[in-house]
């Protein structure tokens, strides 16, 4: 892989039912570059998971992907509320979504464990009123 | 455990893919909650769930399964049917209940103990497992 590859999506704050589209699009073309299932499956939940999460709590934002010869770099950038006590966020069956989030399958505390258990490294960079931006790493 | 073997177990209707029942599995997951799915499974192929909205077919398209039980007579969307197809996903829908179903399944040999015997089977590259 001699030139980095990078994939950029707007996710659609308003529509529960579109969210998840730029993860199964990521998803595609890493299978095409011939990657692990592994890696593949590994970095598809990750950033599922915080696509999911930038509808429910953030009105959406954008998702930065870069392949590169050593990993796979995921950025999701939010302008939503951001995080209080990331250390309370982590922690799993911790949710703040409303319950009819809950009753579509999300909501149970398991997102950013599940981001954190998949990848290789994720650092969560929030502001209370500006936004979140989280960065993970899956090594290839 | 065949795709096919699964439908005839729980009364099943089929809803799409017609072509994929002959694929063998070897074991599933019944969940209503997509996050305990995406956290907890490990090559399940199978889904049973309650739910029905799109990401239902998302999250087993990001698992890698091929198929998904819809239980309780639950019926998917047009939507989600034609995001099934996009993936190869086989949906169905039983009458049964999810307690019902999973219990069928894992007493008629869906369970731990059925994945095929170290070099008894040729795994997905047709390699035998070591």
């Amino acid at each position: 892989m001699p030139e980095p590859l990078h994939f950029h999506y707007i996710v659609d704050g308003n529509d529960f039912t579109s969210a998840g589209q730029a993860s199964v699009d990521v998803k595609k073309n890493l299978r095409l570059l011939g990657l692990s299932p592994d890696i593949v499956r590994r970095v598809s939940i990750a950033m599922y998971e915080g696509e999911i999460n930038m509808v429910i709590h953030a009105g959406g934002g954008e998702a930065d992907i870069t392949v590169d010869e050593n990993g796979i770099t995921i950025i999701l950038a939010d302008h939503g509320p951001g995080i209080a006590d990331i250390s309370l966020a982590m922690q799993e069956g911790y949710s703040t979504a409303p319950d009819n989030i809950r009753s579509l399958g999300f909501g149970a505390g398991m997102g950013l464990p599940n981001m954190k258990r998949y990848t290789d490294d994720m650092q969560i960079d929030s502001t209370v009123g500006a936004g979140t931006t989280i960065t993970m790493k899956v090594n290839i | 455990m065949t795709i096919s073997k699964i439908r005839e177990l729980l009364s099943a209707e089929l809803i799409c893919g017609e072509g994929d029942l002959s694929a063998e599995v070897y074991t599933a997951c019944g969940s209503d909650m997509m996050s305990d799915v995406l956290a907890y499974v490990k090559d399940q192929a199978v889904l049973l769930t309650g739910l029905v909205n799109t990401q239902v077919v998302r999250t087993a398209e990001m698992m890698d399964m091929i198929c998904i039980v819809f239980v309780r007579n639950k019926r998917p969307s047009e939507e989600m049917i034609a995001l099934a197809r996009d993936h190869n996903i086989v949906l169905m829908s039983t009458p049964k209940r999810m307690y019902e179903a999973c219990g069928i399944l894992y007493s008629e040999g869906l369970n731990k103990n059925s994945r095929p015997l170290a070099g008894d089977s040729p795994d997905k590259n047709g390699e035998s497992h070591a």
